[in-house]
């Protein structure tokens, strides 16, 4: 815990040197805008826009709409800047110097690349999200899987989710995660013998105790590692 | 001028009527005015606010002693529409701002609302009870259980009147839908389906229905590297309930007809308008970027919002805009500070009158303009303190571009960008109007002769 709290205090520390380049920039109590116009050429506009960037992606979550708006301003500057057609990932060198040079420093070269895999972050963490999660709700006849206990919600993360919600794309949302140990002769009966039918009448006792058995069991696996390099750890 | 009819000539007066909200300096973020909406007979006002607050309105009766007066506008309920939430998954705390509110048609006695936040739609019902049973057998007056032992005698409960109390009950909670943030809600004429829109995607649902919706667009990229385009507002056609429109931060709309097919990729019409060589700067798509859409009253048009201009497009015209209105185009050679202060990203509504004559939006400095479409007069007002006296009228306000400020003029540079109108609302038959500036919500009349 010593280490997290090393990691906390170093991004709390670029946060307040963020806080403190950012504020003069989106000070939102300038009466009036015009006062000190900064020269709109387009390496400051670069540099604007690179630190625009910066702070919406460190949002816990960023507003698309501002996001893909300041990504495809910074397209064009930088396409404007690129004397080729191709798009070069750096600037040219004489860029306009800037307060926050150290932070561009270290984000040009990667900055396509870091927007490009903060993008997909979005998307595998959508994926996950976009489980349908059992409702409270006026008794109204459920989907296929809308009978399954609340006791399921773990294993519903797991398995292919049924349910309504963008049916097509839930194989691509799950392509990243490792099924292969869910894959297993072990989890297979299992998993059929804990989907309910809609009356959940005496079966469910059983159901249950099936569950805690599985869910310890998943626990387990996914604690260790990929289980076969391993040595199984106690009680197991 | 005949009254109900929203036609702005010089003869169009408007008026102070009403202003909601404390006059405090520092302003609670949580009673910022985030939508305001009349409902489909004018009879009730609704605002959300940033604290997931709604505000009912209503109308009171007009009285004939007081002719002079029109009917004012009372609070009616007040309740906490959404709470904060947490998402666990993702780490992050929902916002409860109340993003947008729709009104139901009225089937009955009781009023229904639709109001979303960020992730979740939840359909209200508002509901008034004026008599309660009285003389239950098996409780007393208190409520308290009395023995079965004690009863001798049973008897009829019966109704009593009471003080009139105004209820609001969560009727559906409609949740899980979106990843992303919904813009638009859109109640369809066919008034059993709606649709909730998100940055990526656009689901119809079913008032009956909670634990399924239908998604009906989807423009996320496989490739999320590739996303370069977002959907910012949709609404349903007023009349044909298969149509509906969506825009985008490219300043493109489609109209799609759900009976093409389940997944509307593919648009029926595409509008936009070619880019103007002559005005094209670094900030062009981001001020063509659609804040708003709507469909005039008549299905014949509809109206869309960007950053400097409101635009008129005929359903029959694809190409270009039928008329084009400038809000603040002063605001042009400012841009590169006002996407230095992010002001450039504010999303502005738009609103028609009742006739579709008159159209309204909000700018910066509590000013909000009107423009009319058929004699093509604008004029810009302000909703401030100031000219909050009764029935004061108000004066029109005008910006000074440049060269010699005139008295009672104002310059570009001491506009205060803080004060923006961005939630306004338009009575549906008369001339009254709800405009809403932070956390104060005006109402103004036109002047009564």
């Amino acid at each position: 815990m010593l280490s997290k709290g090393l990691k906390r205090k170093r991004e709390e520390e670029q946060e307040k040197e963020t806080l403190a380049v950012d504020t003069w920039w989106l000070d939102p109590s300038l009466p009036a805008v015009a006062q000190a116009p900064p020269p709109a050429t387009s390496s400051s506009l670069f540099d604007l826009s690179v630190l625009k960037l910066h702070h919406s992606l460190r949002q816990s979550e960023p507003d698309l709409r501002h996001l893909v708006l300041v990504v495809n301003t910074l397209r064009r500057v930088q396409a404007s800047m690129a004397p080729e057609p191709t798009l070069p990932p750096m600037p040219s060198p004489s860029a306009a110097p800037c307060v926050a040079d150290s932070l561009l420093a270290s984000s040009d070269a990667a900055l396509s690349a870091s927007m490009a895999s903060l993008l997909e972050d979005l998307s595998h963490i959508e994926g996950l999200s976009q489980a349908p999660q059992p409702l409270v709700d006026e008794g109204l006849p459920g989907r296929p899987a809308g009978g399954s206990p609340p006791s399921l919600g773990a294993l519903d993360l797991l398995g292919p989710a049924t349910g309504c919600l963008l049916d097509d794309e839930l194989e691509g949302l799950f392509e990243d995660i490792d099924t292969s140990m869910y894959d297993s002769e072990l989890w297979a009966p299992a998993s059929e013998a804990l989907k309910p039918g809609p009356e959940d009448g005496p079966g469910k006792e059983e159901a249950l105790e099936l569950d805690e058995a599985e869910l310890d069991y998943l626990l387990d696996v996914l604690v260790g590692t990929q289980a076969l390099e391993r040595p199984p750890g106690p009680g197991r | 001028m005949i009254p109900g009819i929203g036609t702005l000539t010089q003869d169009t007066l408007w008026c102070f009527s009403q202003v909601k909200g404390t006059i405090e300096i520092g302003v609670t973020e949580a009673d910022i005015i985030s939508t305001v909406e009349f409902n489909h007979t004018g009879e009730l006002l609704a605002t959300g606010d940033k604290g997931g607050r709604v505000v009912i309105f209503q109308r009171e009766q007009e009285s004939k002693n007081q002719v002079h007066r029109r009917g004012e506008y009372n609070v009616y309920s007040t309740f906490q529409s959404h709470e904060p939430e947490f998402d666990y998954l993702k780490s992050l705390e929902i916002e409860e701002k109340i993003n947008k509110i729709r009104w139901l048609p009225q089937q009955n006695a009781a009023y229904f609302l639709l109001s979303t936040n960020d992730k979740t739609v939840k359909l209200w019902k508002v509901s008034e009870r004026d008599k309660r049973p009285e003389g239950y057998n098996l409780k007393d007056e208190e409520g308290r259980l009395r023995d079965p032992a004690t009863i001798t005698t049973l008897r009829v409960p019966v109704l009593r009147p009471m003080d009139l109390m105004v209820e609001a009950t969560p009727r559906r909670v409609f949740a899980n839908a979106h990843t992303y943030h919904i813009n638009s809600i859109s109640v369809n004429s066919d008034y059993e389906t709606y649709m909730s829109a998100d940055d990526l995607r656009i689901n119809l649902w079913n008032f009956e229905i909670t634990n399924q919706s239908f998604n009906i667009v989807d423009i996320k990229p496989a490739n999320m590297e590739e996303l370069t385009e977002v959907i910012t507002a949709a609404e349903f056609h007023p009349h044909h309930c298969n149509s509906f429109v969506y825009s985008s931060s490219k300043g493109t709309i489609r109209l799609c007809d759900m009976r093409a097919s389940a997944l509307c990729d593919r648009h029926s019409k595409f509008f936009e308008e070619p880019e103007d060589p002559s005005n094209r700067s670094f900030f062009s798509e981001i001020i063509s970027s659609i804040s708003d859409v709507k469909f005039s009253h008549s299905g014949r048009y509809i109206m869309t919002r960007d950053y400097l201009t409101v635009k008129v497009w005929d359903l029959n015209m694809e190409n270009r805009p039928i008329e084009t209105y400038q809000v603040h185009d002063y605001l042009r050679s400012k841009l590169c500070s006002l996407y230095e202060n992010d002001c450039i990203f504010d999303k502005f509504e738009c609103v028609w009158n009742g006739s579709d004559s008159v159209i309204m939006t909000g700018s910066y400095n509590n000013f909000f303009r009107m423009f009319d479409r058929n004699t093509k007069r604008d004029v810009t007002l302000e909703a401030s303190r100031e000219n909050s006296k009764p029935r004061a009228i108000l004066k029109p306000r005008k910006v000074c571009v440049g060269g010699k400020r005139r008295k009672d003029e104002i310059s570009v540079d001491s506009l205060d960008f803080s004060k923006k109108i961005l939630h306004t609302a338009w009575h549906p038959s008369e001339n009254i109007i709800a405009v809403a500036a932070t956390n104060n919500l005006y109402i103004f009349q036109d002047k009564v002769n």
